[in-house]
């Protein structure tokens, strides 16, 4: 049978990795990481489609690269409880609150009432010094602040999603993916409203 | 003259759809283009299906099976 031919969309993983590496160097390019949350949103409400997890994750093709050509998954079932309407929707909203809680924090900075906290949450409990990528730019310390922050989210959301890619099938984090579940409530509320 | 029917199994994907995740996975492997992505809601498996499993096997929430279907 004939191999499809590669698409660029293809390779939209090498921005992913790009990204997380980037992160290491300036926090200010974790800012770019909104795009992976607007995008997903902005093509479901306009197009009533998953396109953006269908075709250009590039988180979910980095995590099907590691865990399906460089063997990196056991390839087991996910537990059932992890694809059950409970979890994928308490897993969105846990994280929604967290991600409000980021914009608090921001928030305190840009008010002046918190300083500015080099480091990086993962995992939401782990804080680890992150000062080596923040160099004293002329911007705001709560436009840094966020970027902490997003990073945070975003770094945790991949370490989550490498875990279960060991555990499970590579693109176990598609199964609870907070941006999946929301866009695909969009596409149900769409749907309901045809 | 008398039509022999001849009961001949196939195999298909089968799709849980109420806990389809809708990630598109399947429709990636799938070498016929037998399954895709409705409306973003859940994966819809057309008569094109030959059963091959790769969308089982590639789905991360596992709720693609393989079964037999009666075809006469």
């Amino acid at each position: 049978m004939k191999r499809e031919k590669k698409k660029w969309y293809d390779y939209l993983w090498v921005l992913s990795l790009t990204y997380l590496i980037l992160g290491f160097f300036n926090i200010l390019f974790a800012w770019l990481g909104l795009l992976c949350f607007f995008i997903p949103l902005i093509i479901s409400v306009l197009s009533g489609t998953k396109a953006y997890c269908n075709r250009y994750c590039g988180r979910g093709q980095l995590f099907s690269l590691l865990g399906g050509r460089f063997g990196l998954s056991r390839r087991r079932d996910v537990p059932k409880w992890m694809k059950g309407r409970a979890f994928r929707y308490g897993f969105l909203i846990f994280f929604l609150v967290m991600f409000l809680q980021m914009l608090w924090n921001t928030w305190l900075v840009f008010a002046g009432v918190s300083t500015l906290r080099q480091a990086v949450t993962l995992l939401w409990t782990f804080r680890l010094p992150w000062h080596w990528a923040c160099h004293g730019t002329p911007v705001h310390p709560g436009v840094v602040q966020f970027a902490f922050g997003f990073y945070s989210v975003m770094l945790t959301s991949t370490v989550l999603g490498l875990i279960t890619m060991v555990l499970f099938k590579p693109r176990s984090w598609c199964v609870y993916c907070p941006m999946g579940t929301m866009t695909q409530m969009i596409c149900r509320v769409k749907v309901k409203g045809e | 003259m008398n039509e022999t029917k001849i009961m001949r199994k196939k195999k298909r994907a089968l799709v849980d759809q109420s806990l389809c995740v809708a990630c598109g996975c399947c429709a990636k492997v799938c070498p016929l283009g037998a399954i895709e992505i409705w409306k973003g809601i859940t994966a819809r498996v057309s008569g094109r299906c030959v059963g091959c499993g790769k969308c089982a096997a590639e789905c991360p929430a596992s709720v693609i099976t393989i079964r037999e279907v009666e075809n006469l």
